[in-house]
């Protein structure tokens, strides 16, 4: 580029440009450009994140003006012992992350695994109305978690569709029992019946409680999860298998394999990256469950929706007389470590360190 | 597509793996239709009930054919204006039929008290494209420095950039409030432009596709002593008519849907709600949710994104295939 000037247009005043000039110009562009959405990020992005950091070092309660004397002091972990270790909040802490992992456990691998089956039967040759399917299933995705969960609100109310259709009378959204409490029910295991152990705390929660699974109200919540994703990773799932030469397919049907040997074998291999993909996306998307508590919640069940993104919320903005910003934003920062975790881990299982190399 | 799908062709197999073969397209056609028919249905009971009136909502929500007539009025009011009598369900309703009314959509499109749709949808519509224009401009600028020039610490701000993906957005929630709360931009327009006006998926998004063009064309730009800026905006913006394409659609729909950071932004004060967040003012924190009221928002809500999607429904799958393969 520094050549330039020896080509320079005429009319053009003729610029004497040497390489190191044109090079400081570079970096002076570089610079420029890249400004304003650096300063964007950094400022909105990253100094929050230290933000957040330092309060849940402090006592802050949100409410005392920052502009007072000393309207805080620095308590270090303490925030975190009380919420993790030994405190009034354990139980609150426990319980969301007790219905946030069910929520994760529920709804990632059976969005997954409804996605690949989707995607591998649209991929094939024969099927008619491809793009009529694709629709039909993207679509939940481009619509608002809020419009989503308002229609679930609808759809599975006390009156609603869902329990008109099928002639039930369920309490879908204000249900509390867990779902692998009521099964074990049908089979006469109760609380009660188990023995004494199962009224032992660990972290201020029953054992029963823990072991209850989630209440019928989150299953709700989780089936809308499912329902509003598999149409986004179908869509993914299929431009992955599309990009699968028909070569290998053919050559393994010269040595004789069968369809589902071929999915085994072939298939799934070679969708490795992608179902790492997948994963990572749905883990990060489901720890954070949001939205759609904060439409389908209510005070019945405000113990068994709670998530912990929710948790972060309600402590910080829940309470008008006693807002907690210190405890609010150690559980934002746990709830950072922890999908931070989520996804290391996940790497490990499904080989996505080697997959994306 | 169908060029590059595995093919099913047979070669020299048994006449049982044949009928097997038969079987399991049976099952997989089934299968699609019983989710696509899952799928879709939510959609079209919330369409007809939201043409419904309050009790037959309520009662008889499975009606879902309208049949005239039209424009029924839910509640029929004497000369001074006082309700005399209200639409039974039995009455809007029969069978799977029923006889639509507006009544839920002219409520909402007249404000009362903190209840104001058409600003709602105003504001969506301001929020949306404002920050989308923004993130065009600063995504790609961002994004061409990144993929072509040469500056310090280019490096470490590409890997900065790649790191603000991994923070969830509830950890931004509380530090954001409290910021925008100092600098006074809480509940206001540019408040909301400036924290979303620039996003790391966009940049990379426009990074990715400077570096899959040939730079020959800017060289010669350079060549002919144009600066760095006419470059950009003359020569390469309008070659990356894709890539902006994409982040159109992302961006657009991203902030139209967005609950999260509304809720933060401009959460309280409800003229300067969007549609998501003025969804949830609807529903209230009350007991009796007025299902015709939640419907018909929901189904304004949604249908301006829903017509931007069958249009350019093309771009909106390659926009996620996209982002899936380069993960």
């Amino acid at each position: 580029m520094a050549q330039s000037t020896a080509r320079a247009v005429p009319v053009v005043p003729k610029r004497v440009t040497t390489t190191a000039t044109a090079k400081r110009q570079e970096a002076i562009a570089g610079l420029t450009f890249i400004a304003p959405a650096f300063l964007v990020l950094f400022v909105f992005l990253i100094v929050p994140l230290f933000v957040a950091l330092f309060f849940s070092l402090t006592n802050w309660n949100g409410r005392t003006p920052l502009t007072n004397a000393n309207p805080y002091e620095f308590v270090g972990l303490r925030n975190y012992e009380q919420l993790l270790i030994d405190g009034r909040r354990v139980s609150d802490f426990y319980n969301a992350l007790k219905n946030t992992v069910y929520y994760v456990i529920g709804v990632v691998p059976t969005q997954t695994a409804i996605a690949l089956l989707l995607a591998s039967i649209v991929n094939q040759r024969w099927l008619r109305f491809r793009s009529f399917f694709r629709t039909a299933y993207y679509f939940p995705s481009i619509t608002s978690s809020i419009v989503v969960s308002m229609i679930f609100l609808f759809m599975f109310s006390n009156t609603g569709p869902i329990n008109q259709i099928f002639n039930t009378n369920i309490n879908w959204l204000s249900n509390n029992d867990g779902l692998i409490h009521n099964f074990l029910e049908l089979f006469g295991v109760t609380k009660a019946t188990v023995g004494e152990w199962a009224k032992a705390e660990i972290f201020r929660i029953e054992l029963w409680d823990w072991i209850s699974g989630p209440s019928v109200s989150m299953l709700t919540i989780m089936v809308l999860a499912i329902w509003t994703t598999i149409g986004t990773l179908m869509v993914i799932y299929l431009s992955a298998l599309q990009n699968i030469s028909g070569s290998v397919y053919e050559a393994s049907q010269v040595d004789g394999a069968t369809a589902l040997q071929q999915f085994r074998f072939i298939t799934l291999p070679l969708l490795r990256p992608t179902t790492f993909f997948v994963i990572t996306l749905g883990l990060i998307g489901t720890f954070q469950v949001f939205d759609q508590i904060y439409v389908l919640r209510n005070d019945n069940t405000r113990e068994t929706t709670m998530s912990v993104a929710y948790l972060v919320y309600d402590f910080a903005f829940g309470s008008q007389t006693d807002p907690r910003m210190d405890r609010a934003t150690a559980t934002a920062i746990t709830l950072f470590i922890l999908i931070f975790i989520a996804t290391i881990i996940q790497r490990r299982v499904t080989g996505g360190d080697r997959a994306e190399a | 597509m169908a060029a590059s799908a595995p093919p099913i062709e047979r070669v020299g197999v048994s006449p049982s793996s044949d009928n097997l073969r038969r079987i399991l397209s049976i099952i997989g056609v089934s299968l699609l239709v019983i989710v696509a028919f899952i799928e879709i249905m939510p959609f079209v009971l919330t369409l007809s009930n939201s043409f419904k009136c309050d009790p037959a909502v309520t009662d008889r929500p499975t009606a879902f054919i309208p049949a005239p007539p039209f424009g029924v009025q839910c509640e029929t009011r004497d000369a001074s204006g006082v309700v005399v009598s209200r639409l039974t369900a039995a009455e809007q309703t029969e069978g799977i039929t029923f006889n639509p009314s507006f009544n839920g959509y002219s409520t909402l499109l007249n404000p009362t008290g903190q209840q104001n749709l058409p600003r709602w949808a105003f504001n969506t519509v301001i929020y949306s494209v404002a920050v989308t224009i923004l993130r065009l401009l600063l995504d790609s600028l961002a994004g061409y420095a990144l993929a072509r020039l040469k500056f310090p610490g280019s490096r470490a701000m590409f890997f900065v950039i790649l790191g603000t993906l991994m923070i969830p957005g509830v950890v931004l929630l509380i530090p954001r409030f409290l910021m925008l709360n100092q600098l006074d931009l809480l509940n206001t327009y540019h408040g909301y432009f400036l924290v979303l006006s620039a996003d790391a998926f966009g940049i990379l998004l426009m990074k990715q596709f400077f570096e899959g063009i040939p730079g020959e064309i800017e060289e010669a730009a350079q060549v002919d002593g144009a600066s760095r800026f006419v470059t950009f905006f003359r020569i390469v913006l309008p070659m990356a008519t894709p890539a902006l394409t994409a982040l159109t659609i992302f961006s657009f729909q991203g902030q139209w849907n967005n609950f999260m950071d509304a809720l933060i932004i401009v959460g309280s004060d409800p003229t300067m709600f969007n549609l998501p967040l003025g969804l949830t003012q609807i529903v209230g924190a009350g007991q009796d949710i007025q299902y015709d009221l939640v419907l018909a928002g929901s189904v304004i809500t949604t249908m301006p994104m829903a017509f931007i999607f069958f249009f350019f429904q093309r771009y909106f799958v390659e926009g996620v295939s996209y982002s899936g393969l380069k993960g």
